[in-house]
């Protein structure tokens, strides 16, 4: 009983995020903000990037976004500035100067420049840099940090509520800790013990899971038509990474460094060569491709949902706006699905990769050669 | 130019190998359908690594 009524649910809100989302692209179209192909292109590009202000949409006729400034924090060559983007007034052409005592501060495609000495508007030369104007050290809670904090909240709010229903003896976890312990022994049963060991898999499992579910609830949120694209920005994806080679670069035994700096059982001649081949592999090359895997993913997820979308724009003039609109509903509602797969799949992977990694440095090796 | 060449036939590359871990993988759920656990972790770990190539190059081609 419990289960169907779980599952109407799941159909029923996965129904009402697509159509939501669709909807209020259709928004977009209807007012003709997005009409040309290099219009769109442009939407989706401003999309895929991060930015200082959480928009959800513009009523064209009033010419008023809807949506709510975020802080912006940087550091200038004056010490620490500290305002709320809504002082830019949605300006990303570097038009609007905002004075700080003396110090201007600029916004330019979604970059914040602060501008010399004297200097009153942006100029810029023939590439579109700007000219007069040196870049800021940006701590700015943009949507992405916003969107990890948000993360962070539920989790800690979910896990918060799981442990304490251990706490108090529950052997049955209830409520929303039901959707959450199977996914929890899910990582240390099929992930964590047959990669790392069932000695050692411990010690990896806080790392391992909070990373799973990061992942996971940050690619269901770029889903939502909130717009957040934060495991399809490079910068947190590298960052993941990079945690995942400090951690199995750390963690290695003994027998992984003999292994993997001086080879036993090839000639001596080879040792060398290969030991610049693990490092290579270990250092760079393991860690780069689970940082461009995931952003890669995503990103291509979140362009082709936003091409189908877009085509009820492009298709238009051809083929009128109800068909044009009922091919892309059903089209980018089958991606949405493949996306939720792909949201599970890309967590999933990035966890099951990090852990044989950790696998690969903690394991011990009985034989000798 | 040449690098969009190359980022090409590194992604045509990567399609092939694709087909054919999903083709070896469903002959041998096919044969030992007791095993499709296991088979679908390797095939899904083998499919990302190779994923990960043909993104690399796809990233650092444009």
């Amino acid at each position: 009983m419990v289960a169907t009524k779980s599952i109407k649910f799941l159909v029923v809100f996965v129904l009402a995020l697509t159509s939501f989302t669709a909807f209020a692209q259709e928004e977009v179209v209807e007012n003709n903000l997005v009409d040309s192909p290099d219009e769109i292109r442009e939407f989706i590009a401003h999309h895929l990037k991060d930015s200082h202000d959480f928009h959800l949409y513009t009523d064209n006729a009033s010419g008023k976004h809807y949506g709510f400034p975020l802080p912006v924090i940087v550091w200038t060559s004056n010490g620490l500035k500290t305002f709320m983007s809504s002082e830019f007034h949605h300006d990303d052409n570097g038009e609007v100067v905002v004075d700080k005592d003396g110090t201007k501060i600029v916004k330019y495609h979604t970059k914040i420049y602060e501008l010399d000495e004297g200097a009153a508007a942006l100029s810029f030369d023939e590439a579109h840099h700007p000219t007069n104007a040196s870049k800021v050290i940006d701590f700015s809670i943009t949507k992405s940090v916003f969107g990890m904090i948000l993360t962070g909240l539920l989790m800690l709010i979910g896990f918060s509520s799981l442990a304490r229903g251990y706490k108090k003896g529950n052997t049955v976890p209830k409520g929303f800790s039901r959707v959450l312990e199977p996914l929890v022994i899910y990582v240390r049963d099929e992930i964590a013990k047959p990669n790392i060991g069932d000695k050692k898999y411990r010690k990896f499992m806080g790392f391992l899971l909070t990373v799973f579910f990061f992942i996971f609830i940050l690619n269901i949120l770029g889903l939502t038509p909130l717009g957040f694209n934060v495991t399809g920005q490079i910068a947190v994806t590298a960052c993941l990474a990079i945690f995942t080679m400090v951690i199995y670069l750390f963690s290695g035994t003994k027998d992984f460094w003999a292994h993997t700096l001086w080879m036993p059982g090839v000639p001596i001649i080879l040792r060398p060569i290969l030991a610049v081949i693990e490092l290579l592999g270990f250092v760079v090359i393991k860690p780069f491709s689970l940082l461009v895997r995931l952003f890669a993913n995503i990103t291509a997820g979140h362009f082709v949902v936003m091409s189908l979308m877009a085509l009820m724009v492009s298709l238009k003039a051809d083929f009128g706006p109800v068909a044009s609109t009922g091919m892309s509903l059903i089209l980018s509602l089958f991606i949405m699905f493949i996306e939720l797969l792909v949201a599970f799949l890309q967590a999933f992977i990035f966890t099951m990769l990090s852990s044989l990694f950790i696998g690969m440095a903690v394991e011990e090796h009985d034989e000798h050669h | 130019m040449y690098n969009l060449i190359g980022a090409g036939i590194i992604v045509i590359g990567g399609g092939i190998g694709l087909g054919q871990i999903g083709g070896k993988a469903m002959e041998s759920i096919a044969r030992q359908p007791e095993a499709a656990g296991k088979i679908q972790t390797a095939m899904i770990i083998i499919g990302a690594l190779l994923e990960g190539l043909a993104f690399g190059a796809l990233i650092l081609g444009k």
